[in-house]
Order: C-alpha cells, then structure tokens, then sequence
C-alpha cells in the first residue's frame, strides 16, 4: 500500500506552517457551519431524503473504520462485511426479547446493546488480529475474505442468532434512556416540523457519525496514528524505533472491526430487519466489503474525511438516483437487463476507482489538500 | 469407501478448473507482480461471448470466440490501463482491477439479466459410469484439457524463448529490462494467457455437472474460489496453482457431502486461512525478506 498511502496530514500541514492562523479559523467556521446545516436538514427535507441520508452516513461510519485500516496501517482487508454482520447481530441478539422461542435474546436495553455490538466485534477484530499479523498486502486480502465466507455460512446456519435466511429477525427499536427513536413517545416539534422517526433517526445516526469521526481523527493525529504510519511504511525500522509491531497491527484491526461493527448496528436499525445473506452478495457480502474498499481508495487511503466523501459518493449514489428517478422517469424498466439506481451507482464507483489509481493515487482527500494549498498561497500573496 | 472415491474424482475435474484459473492468477503475478482482482469477469466475459454468438457459429465456433475474446479483453486491459500507470505500485494496480471487475461484472450480469445459458453442451450432463463410480463428462473432459494446457504451458515455460523472458523477468524487472528483454511484451502476453484461461475455465464452470447452475452471477463467485487455490499453492509458483486448485477442488467436494453444502465454500477459505497460518507466503511461494 506504500505508494498509494497518503502522505501524512502532519507533513503536509508543516509545509504551510506560517500561514495557518487565519485558516484555522476558517476551517473552524466552516465546521461549524456544516453542523448547523446537517442539524437543520431534518426541518427542510422529507423522510425519503433522510433514510438515504442515514444511509450514506452508515457508510462513513464504516469507511472511516476501513481507512484507518487500509490507508493508516497499511493492512488491506476485505473483511469489512464480516464485522459489518456481527454488528448487527450483536446488536439485535443483545437487544433481543428473551421470551422467543425461535431465536435468542438477552434482553438488554438498546443503548448497552449498541456498544456491546461494537466491543464485540472489536474482540472478533483482536481474534483475527493473529493471523492479520502473520499476513501482507494481498494475502491479507485474500485471507481476510475468508471471514466473509464464514459470515455467510453462519448467517445462514445460526438461525438461533439470526434468524435464518428466509426470514430474518427484527431488531429492538432504539432508544435513548427511555427516549424512543421511532414514532412513538413524547411529541416534539421544532419550528412545526413534528420529530417523528426519520428525524430522530437522523439525530441519531449523526451523532454517531460525529463521535467516529471525532476519534479517529484524534487517533490519526495522535500517538496511535503514528504508530500506524510507521508500521505501514516500514515494520522493521518502526520496531527498530520501539513501536510494537503485533500490537500496532492488532489495535488498527481491532478498532477497524469495532467501526465496521457501528456500521452493522446501524444497518440494522435502518433496514428494521436482520437478514442474513443467501448468497455471497448481500447486505453483508464481497460486494459490500468491495464497496466499502471503494469508498477508501475513492476519498484517498488513510484520510477520515476522504473517506466520508467515498461513501457519500458510494452509499448516496444508489440512493439520490432512485429518489430523483421517481421525477425524472428514469430506470423504467423492469426485470434483467434494466438499468437500476444501484447499477448505475456501481458503474460510476468502479470508474471512479480506476480514475483513482490511474490519475490521482491520493484520492480525493489529495484534490482537496491542492485545493486548500492553492487558496493558501493566494492569501499569501494577498497580504 | 466408493463415495469416497467418487468424491475424490469429482473433486480432482473441479480441481483441474480451479487450477486454469489459479495459473491465470499467478502468470499474471510473477509477470507484474499484480493481483488480478478482475478474473472473475474475465471468465464472465469468455462465458458471455460464447452465450452472444452460440445461435450463429454453433458451440465450436462459439467457444473459440469466447476463448480468444477472453484473451483479448485480458491484453486489452493490459495495454489500456495497467500499463499506462507504470509507477502505480502493485498493489494500487490491483486495488485498479477491482474497480474494472465491478464494471465488467455489473454490465454482463445485467446483458444476461434472468437467463442462465449453459455453456458445456458438448459434454454437459451424460455421466457414465466405471467401475462402481459415475463420472460426469464435464470433470473428465477437464481434466484432460487441464492437464494438456498445463503441461504445455510448463512446457513453454522451461523451454521457449517467452518463458525464459518470463522468468527472467519475475527474477528481476530490472536487470531482465537491461538485458534487452521487452518488458512490455511479457507483460501483455501473461494478461494474454490467463485470459485464455479463464475463457477455457468457464466452459466448464457454465455446466450441470460442476455448479448445476448456468452462466450467471454464481460463475462469478465460482472463479473467486480460485483466489484461494493461487494463494495457498504461492502466488508465485506455477507448480503451486496446480496443487492449490486441486486442494480446492477435493475439499470442496469432500466437505459438501461430509459437512454441508453450504459449509463448503467457506471451507476452501478456511483450509487455505490454515495454510497461510503455517506458511504465510502459500505451499510453494517464495517467502519474503525484509533487509534493514
């Protein structure tokens, strides 16, 4: 991956040192007043545009899990769908009503079954992190799709847990200490506009977004990342320089489960069902690993906000070009041979991964980086 | 004990196909050092082309089409795209051919949409039996095809004038370049070569007797089992493709009837997780050294 691995935000933000007082407050405002608008969206937009909204940010939640992965540690993985699933099975079976004869249930209120979902698929990350630490590149690769494999095998075997392919189980709704993130509950309205489930779920989904971006950009910049970097780039001269490489490689795998995992319980609560897959390309198949690899390689490997521009890419494509399709009459067609939204959208990411690694190996993240480094020196000049 | 043995033979024809592709997989590897995540719809492709012109060249004719198009598409890709990122590393190359996998995929499943050609009409489906054991056509014939594409390509491997620029240059790009041998030329031809392959493979994956299913997505997944018998034989060792797809063969065999059908594929994967386990770098592969 060395080649493809971005440099690191640290060099570059080092190169243009001097001028970056007056930036930073920009970028703050410009924070800010991105948060203010996704808080707003909800008052504006309908629920169709919601749930695809909460769809692309399952994706960044998952792709910032992945590029930490791929990009930071250098650790190609195709797993993704794997930790996707015990996600989401973690959260529906901790969650679960215990009193059903079909399948478990441990009764576990929602919020707690959430972060057992995400610690249990970080020890399922920590339990592969053996034989990720053994492996390199493309052996990684191949070996971590094995995992995926196994998803599929057990969604389909441990009815118990998931309910089995034909029908699936249905997960307890969220809610916050009481506090439903459905259509039920206490009645709140912001400037008129009711906050029923699409809006709360909105609320939801962001926060959690939020707080995984958040950490791992705190991981990048910190101690952690470094290591990462360091492994990645050379394992011999990163043990050399006190870095322990088992560790460095276990901890990246196991914090990538843990946000695949975030991802799955997400996934879950936006279907409203679990299912497990038939066949290998389902909810939690290689197409969703292979998507989710898309989402990093298209926002740059190893940077956290590239990686949510992939999935907002990779995630909304399918999503926008069905709602606008209604309008426009476009995708008429049924049956085989008919162009649908999801073909469409994965035509579009396959080029754009070819596009990637032919003219711009950085990504999007290396686009922006010029960009911000060209009105850098333009207010240089200015002053 | 006859289950056994008749598990053992099935096992060995689907091994023989597992083993084209794998060698597809590895000629591309020591040619460039690239994994070529796009095999599966180089196999697709073959298997469409052979689909299109059926009606009008019967299967003969369509089956060299299909073939050679497979060949084609693979160079086509060579030449278009992986060779104009020279100083694209390896792994960002193959991390290119998913991108064109997805493509290619999406496009030919949806040209096939709810049809589910068969491709092996020539011997699909007329099993006969020997000794207490039934054999299908399909798993004999490949066998045979398998054994005759490989040796010949050992064969030209040791001795021809392409197999020693081959082999010079997955020793050393470098120094093989410097010695006057054209790269870009060996290149082209292993992209060539595991394209043939793969379009041979599939007229054999596209039948009853191996998947029970016709050209569709499922093909696709059948070549993905491939991945596995490249990488537990070495990526880089011809020898290793050969028993690697054999491994795979029998073991999914075995484990479908021992186990469970659907245990199956995921125990290719998991054997082969072993494997690595034990020897990182597969069977035969040439293990890496870090110098400080």
């Amino acid at each position: 991956m060395s080649e493809t691995a971005v440099k690191s935000p640290e060099v570059v933000s080092a190169q243009g040192s001097l001028p970056k007082r007056p930036l930073r407050w920009v970028r703050l405002a410009a924070w800010v007043a991105l948060l203010v608008v996704l808080l707003a969206l909800p008052l504006y937009l309908d629920a169709a545009w919601l749930k695809a909204g909460q769809y692309m940010m399952i994706g960044a939640v998952g792709a910032i899990g992945l590029t930490l992965l791929v990009g930071q540690a250098g650790q190609l993985s195709l797993a993704h769908a794997f930790f996707l699933l015990a996600g989401a099975t973690g959260y529906t079976v901790l969650a679960g009503p215990t009193d059903d004869p079909r399948v478990t249930g441990l009764g576990l209120s929602p919020e707690l079954a959430l972060i057992g979902a995400v610690v249990l698929s970080a020890v399922l990350g920590l339990a592969f992190a053996p034989v990720a630490g053994r492996l390199r590149g493309i052996y990684l690769g191949v070996a971590s799709l094995s995992l995926v494999f196994l998803g599929l095998y057990l969604g389909q075997s441990a009815e118990k847990l998931t309910g089995g392919t034909s029908t699936g189980r249905a997960p307890a709704q969220f809610s916050l200490f009481g506090f439903p993130f459905g259509n039920g509950g206490p009645q709140i309205e912001i400037l008129g506009v009711p906050l029923r489930q699409a809006e709360r779920g909105w609320y939801l989904f962001l926060a959690l977004t939020i707080i995984a971006f958040v950490v791992a950009t705190g991981a990048v910049k910190g101690r952690v990342g470094r290591s990462w970097r360091a492994v990645r780039d050379n394992e011999a001269a990163a043990s050399v320089m006190g870095v322990s490489v088992t560790r460095a490689k276990a901890g990246a795998f196991a914090v990538s489960s843990a946000y695949a995992g975030l991802a799955g319980a997400m996934t879950v609560l936006w279907f409203d069902i679990l299912k497990p897959d038939e066949s290998e390309y389902g909810t939690y198949g290689i197409n969703i690993s292979i998507a989710f690899l898309a989402m990093v390689i298209i926002g740059g490997l190893g940077s956290v906000p590239g990686a949510v521009v992939g999935a907002l890419i990779v995630n909304g494509l399918p999503q926008v070009l069905s709602l606008y399709s209604a309008d426009l009459g476009w995708f008429t067609g049924t049956g085989g041979g008919a162009l649908s939204p999801v073909l469409v959208s994965s035509f579009v990411y396959g080029a754009a991964i070819i596009l990637v690694v032919l003219f711009e190996p950085g990504g999007l993240a290396a686009i922006g980086r010029r960009i911000t480094a060209r009105t850098t020196r333009k207010e240089e000049q200015e002053r | 004990m006859n289950t056994f043995l008749q598990l053992l033979v099935n096992g060995l024809g689907k091994g023989a196909v597992f083993a084209l592709l794998a060698l597809g997989f590895v000629i591309i590897f020591k040619a460039t050092e690239v994994v070529n995540f796009a095999h599966g719809s180089l196999v697709l492709f073959g298997g469409y082309l052979v689909v299109v012109t059926h009606e009008a060249l019967g299967w003969v004719g369509a089956s060299l089409v299909g073939v050679v198009g497979a060949g084609l598409i693979g160079l086509l890709l060579e030449r278009l795209l992986l060779s104009r990122s020279r100083n694209a590393s390896p792994d960002s190359l193959a991390l290119l051919t998913i991108g064109v996998d997805v493509i290619i995929t999406e496009e030919i499943v949806r040209r096939l949409g709810v049809t589910v050609p068969f491709l092996g009409e020539a011997w699909d489906a007329k099993p006969f039996q020997l000794g207490g054991i039934t054999l299908f056509r399909t798993h004999v014939v490949a066998l045979l095809v398998a054994t005759v594409l490989i040796t010949a390509f050992t064969l030209a491997f040791k001795y021809s004038d392409w197999g020693v620029a081959m082999r010079a240059q997955a020793e050393n790009r470098e120094a093989a370049a410097l010695m006057g041998i054209r790269s870009s030329r060996v290149t082209a031809t292993a992209w060539l070569v595991a394209g043939l392959l793969a379009g041979v493979a599939v007229l054999f994956i596209a039948t009853q007797d191996f998947s029970g299913a016709g050209l569709s997505r499922g093909t696709h997944s059948i070549a993905l089992a491939a991945f596995p018998a490249a990488i537990l034989g070495g990526l880089d060792s011809t020898a290793g493709a050969v028993v690697g797809g054999i491994v795979v063969g029998v073991v999914e065999a075995l484990s479908a009837q021992y186990i469970s059908f659907d245990f199956s594929k995921s125990a290719v994967f998991l054997v082969m997780l072993v494997v690595l386990v034990v020897r990182p770098s597969g069977l035969f592969g040439t293990r890496e050294s870090t110098r400080v």
